[in-house]
């Protein structure tokens, strides 16, 4: 898979809804992030020169938020919940045997086929249902509750299809 | 629908929705709150609604404004007994199915929408195999007082129709054409409310500063950030009512006299963002918001804000300052966000949960409100109760209700027969409360007292297999994480006080940890700029107090009695269950397993052994064991 080239028309989308002011930067990021799963490095000047602030307030912004990302993500984005709730039931085995059947550690998230991306995330909010994981990507995002490793493989096998 | 332009025709519609909704004899809500959903919710209401449709059943779909068929299927809030997902209720006769299927729907079909008759083997099981059909009947919502939630699981939750059929916008109705803004912060400051978000500031104190506070345009934001580890209320409030919530918001901007508004909602929640969404489209559709309400000349304008993953913009001034698109960093506080909030323009931040409470105190009054629960903190109080407890989801209980009764009557007590040990309560600012709290009221003054927090909600119920210096690193690691980095007590303190905790889990712990695990909380408690900070070490200051012989154990005795901290264990390999095929040796990046000269009778192979003092805990060898023969000791 590759990345498609930078389209500032994504930014002009996001302006018209919210205006060309400096409180649309995180609209616009999220928009920009949406279509490319991470944020190019030609969103920056972009946005900066059609909002009229500088470089630095844009990426400052864009580093700041956990939800950004300046390296390409893949194509389903598995974020696996290590709330307080799925803490206490055992969420880490699911997310090393993700990281075990993709062959991803802490340092490297993303496979290099652009595929799948595994990450921890806060909080999911579907506490009662511990352990969880969500998966973004596929239309649309999808929460699997009561995890447990031995499902994952299968989980893996039903993404991939969808490639 | 045509825009409403004045009170008489918000009545009137609000009355032919009341005789259609109250036409549909039988009600079937399938939960649609994001645990069901999860549990394939959808799924259920999607075959549910293709029987109907297919076989013709006299069943509608959506509210008409002329009262149609005799039974109605709705996607519900959340009803609250998340684990035992996906829950159907029928409604009057207020039958919980639980655990429903797909392979369920043509049951519900034929019984209970055509012919009235339960399904009585979707009903709830109790541990000592009774089935209990009715929902109130069951042990989960008996001591439960469900005021803020009521319709949560009883109306529609994408319909404004059904939310106008059971009253709704008729609190802001009265306050728009009965009520002056001073009376409505009057009434407010005299019902006692009290912010829902964690502190527990009054509402009314908020509402009638601002009013009076110089300066426009002024705004009204909702914070529905809800970051905390363990806790959903406010996304249940905001999937399964979300009309009840924008009526509070639309009360304050009335109440203050505001024009636009700001509903900031985590990125992590799109079934909430989708829900508010369409709810704001509705309300505009009816002329509830937007300008010109009811032909008053009142104008109300929401957005909805996504945030982007940063706990820290649960804190007021952080909050404000991502709206505005910056680093979402906390100010000073030299003034209140009355005075100068959004823009530097006075504006009232409340938490979702506020925002519900409010119109049931202006329609039913302050004095009602005040008969729930203790004077000094009236109410009730929505939480998320999770963790290694029986049942858990969504509750809504009185004020001061006790954590026993939330654990053991609600919760129906601790998991696979395991004795209880903790509970933490308000997530990563808050504290763990023991045995010895059982028999506290919960409310904003008492929990303090013993030195935690009622936060946003959370409680995580923990056993005796749970460490609690690993749940205090685990805390302190997700500060640490999300700590903004403007203010050094808390950039470099958080990072100091985990390196610790880590070493302590991890079997290094040294002597004076503890004294500096204490001094640097202390430290940090007072120093730090925002909330975020003066709370990381809560988590550490509770635990000292309640477990400090856990900490003692960890570090002198390289002991967890919990069994829960790997580097702290044993592993030994049983000869009786060794087949001697080798595969632990093999799976060891130390080589500290061999094998033995000696084939034990009735074996074929020689067995292993671990040489427990080249061992470094990786546990690679029990993965790699196909016969159970590697064990681990506390």
């Amino acid at each position: 898979m590759s990345v498609p080239a930078f389209d500032p028309g994504v930014v002009d989308d996001v302006i018209k809804v919210w205006g060309a002011k400096s409180g649309s930067i995180i609209p616009i990021l999220q928009g920009v992030q949406e279509k490319y799963n991470y944020l190019p490095p030609e969103t920056f000047p972009c946005v900066a020169q059609k909002l009229g602030v500088s470089e630095a307030r844009v990426y400052g912004v864009a580093t700041f938020y956990e939800n950004f990302s300046l390296q390409p993500k893949g194509k389903f984005i598995i974020k696996v919940c290590d709330g307080t709730a799925c803490h206490v039931r055992k969420s880490l085995p699911n997310l090393e045997k993700f990281r075990k059947e993709l062959g991803l550690s802490e340092k490297k998230i993303t496979t290099d086929d652009l595929s799948f991306t595994v990450q921890t995330v806060a909080c999911l909010g579907a506490c009662s249902l511990a352990p969880a994981f969500m998966v973004q990507g596929g239309i649309p995002d999808k929460v699997y509750a009561n995890v447990t490793p031995d499902q994952i493989p299968g989980v893996l096998d039903e993404l991939r299809a969808k490639l | 629908m045509s825009k409403l332009t004045n009170r008489d025709a918000l009545k009137k519609v609000r009355e032919s929705y009341k005789k259609a909704f109250d036409a549909e004899k039988r009600k079937i809500f399938v939960c649609a709150g994001n645990g069901c959903i999860a549990s394939g919710s959808i799924q259920v209401y999607d075959k549910l609604a293709e029987i109907i449709k297919s076989k013709n059943v006299g069943c509608s779909l959506e509210l008409k404004e002329e009262p149609g068929h005799p039974a109605g299927l709705k996607k519900g809030g959340c009803p609250g007994f998340c684990n035992q997902s996906v829950l159907v209720l029928v409604e009057p006769e207020g039958w919980l199915y639980t655990k429903v299927k797909p392979e369920d729907a043509e049951d519900i079909v034929e019984q209970t929408i055509k012919n009235g008759k339960p399904v009585e083997r979707l009903a709830y099981k109790a541990p000592d195999g009774k089935l209990i059909l009715k929902k109130d009947e069951i042990p989960f919502y008996k001591k439960q007082q469900r005021i803020v939630l009521d319709h949560c699981g009883k109306i529609n939750a994408e319909s404004i129709k059904e939310y106008l059929a059971v009253e709704g916008y008729s609190a802001f109705e009265k306050v728009l054409f009965d009520m002056t803004p001073e009376a409505v912060c009057k009434e407010v400051t005299d019902s006692n409310l009290r912010g829902r978000g964690g502190a527990g500031f009054p509402a009314g104190q908020k509402w009638g500063d601002t009013l009076k506070a110089q300066g426009s345009p002024k705004y009204i934001v909702c914070n529905g950030d809800e970051g905390d580890p363990g806790a959903f209320m406010d996304q249940s409030v905001m999937e399964g009512i979300p009309h009840q919530m924008i009526e509070g918001m639309l009360i304050a901007a009335r109440a203050i006299g505001a024009e636009q508004g700001y509903i900031y909602v985590r990125a992590e929640y799109p079934n909430a963002v989708a829900r508010l969404r369409k709810a704001i489209e509705q309300a505009e559709e009816f002329g509830l918001l937007g300008d010109n309400i009811l032909g008053t000349g009142f104008n109300f304008h929401l957005t909805i804000y996504r945030g982007a993953g940063a706990f820290v913009c649960g804190e007021g001034s952080a909050l404000m300052g991502s709206i505005e698109g910056r680093r979402g960093m906390p100010r000073v506080k030299r003034y209140r966000s009355t005075e100068r909030g959004l823009y530097e323009k006075p504006t009232v931040l409340n938490n979702v949960e506020t925002y519900a409470n409010v119109p049931l105190i202006i329609n039913r009054g302050a004095n009602w409100y005040k008969g729930i629960g203790p004077a000094s903190s009236p109410g009730t109080k929505t939480f998320a109760l999770t963790g290694k407890i029986e049942n858990t989801g969504l509750i809504e209980v009185p004020m001061g209700t006790k954590l026993r009764e939330i654990i053991f009557d609600i919760g129906g007590g601790i998991r696979d027969g395991k004795k209880f040990k903790a509970v933490q309560i308000g997530g990563p600012s808050g504290g763990c409360l023991t045995e010895a709290d059982l028999d506290m009221p919960l409310d904003f003054d008492s929990v303090p007292k013993a030195g935690a927090i009622i936060g946003s909600g959370g409680l995580v119920v923990m056993d005796e297999t749970n460490c609690m210096i690993e749940i205090a690193r685990f805390f302190v690691d997700f500060t640490k994480r999300e700590s903004c980095g403007k203010c050094t007590p808390c950039r470099e303190g958080t990072l100091r006080m985990l390196e610790i905790l880590e070493r302590i889990v991890n079997g290094a712990g040294k002597d004076g940890d503890i004294e500096t695990l204490g001094e640097l909380a202390v430290t940090i408690s007072q120093a730090a700029l925002c909330g975020l900070g003066k709370t990381a070490p809560n988590p550490i200051l509770s635990t000292l107090k309640r477990f400090r012989n856990e900490y003692e154990d960890h570090i002198y005795k390289h002991k967890c009695t919990a069994g829960e901290c790997q580097k702290l264990k044993t592993l030994y390999i049983d000869p009786q269950n060794c087949a001697g095929c080798g595969a632990c040796a093999k799976a060891c990046p130390v080589g500290a397993i061999s094998q033995q000269d000696k084939v034990l009778e009735g074996k074929k192979k020689a067995y292993y052994v671990l040489d427990e003092k080249k061992c470094i805990k990786c546990f690679a060898c029990k993965e790699k064991c196909k016969f159970d023969a590697v064990k681990e000791e506390a």
